[in-house]
């Protein structure tokens, strides 16, 4: 029977599934969010969300119960030093479990498991769409200087007003380069 | 051992066969609020990484 038989063992002995849950328990507080399957998110959350608990508890007591968990030093300052300051006004939920789809090679679901107030994306979209935007905007902008340069070269005017134009130019291309490159 | 009293004939083989095929349905698709492409409903849309309003991911073909 299986009552009160709560939880999924993910097709492991015990240890195994206790070490995985130490393992992404730890990968999570380190990276803030980790991709993982479904099965193993959901049955992650209650162990992190305790964890949180006990950061947020704060007491030398607790960090040995989230040490005798996570078994990392690391993991456990990083727990009581950044992430659980950060859930102080808020009660439970701390984790959030987004579907993202199915793996190639075994179908598997996959989701996104994150801490709730350090999304990490969020920001590097917007900081892309910044960039895209400057990029878009200095295109036109190197676009309408030839254009004027041209005008300019037409109409026959004095070279020292398109002097000091051309250097700025070069610097921009480079600049473009160098954005390429971080891509 | 028990044992089936008649053959099965092939009319009620195949009219049982027949309801498998029947019963697939494709899956339901929903519209993505962010980039209008069709995708799989309380999942991340693949082709933009909006879920709910907020970027998830950043798709790699973007």
């Amino acid at each position: 029977m299986r009552h009160r038989k709560k939880g999924n063992h993910l097709s492991r002995t015990s240890s195994h599934k206790t070490a995985l849950m130490r393992n992404l328990a730890a990968q999570v507080i380190e990276h803030k969010e980790i991709k993982t399957t479904h099965a193993k998110a959901k049955e992650l959350r209650g162990y992190v969300e305790r964890l949180i608990t006990y950061g947020k508890k704060g007491t030398v007591h607790h960090r040995r119960l989230a040490f005798k968990f996570l078994q990392d030093k690391q993991a456990v300052n990083s727990l009581f030093e950044e992430v659980a300051p950060s859930f102080e006004n808020r009660n439970g939920g701390y984790t959030r479990i987004i579907k993202l789809g199915n793996r190639k090679g075994d179908n598997a679901p996959i989701s996104l498991f994150q801490l709730v107030g350090f999304e990490k994306i969020s920001d590097k979209a917007a900081a892309k769409a910044e960039k895209d935007k400057k990029k878009v905007a200095k295109k036109e902008k190197a676009a309408k200087e030839t254009e004027t340069k041209a005008q300019e070269s037409a109409a026959e005017e004095p070279a020292t007003q398109a002097e000091p134009e051309a250097p700025a130019e070069e610097k921009e291309a480079e600049k473009e380069d160098e954005e390429k490159k971080e891509d | 051992m028990a044992n089936p009293k008649r053959k099965i004939s092939r009319s009620k083989r195949d009219m049982r066969r027949a309801n498998w095929f029947s019963s697939m349905k494709p899956s339901q698709l929903i519209t993505c609020d962010n980039c209008g492409e069709k995708k799989l409903p309380h999942r991340a849309c693949p082709s933009c990484g909006y879920y709910q309003g907020k970027n998830i991911f950043i798709p790699k073909n973007a």
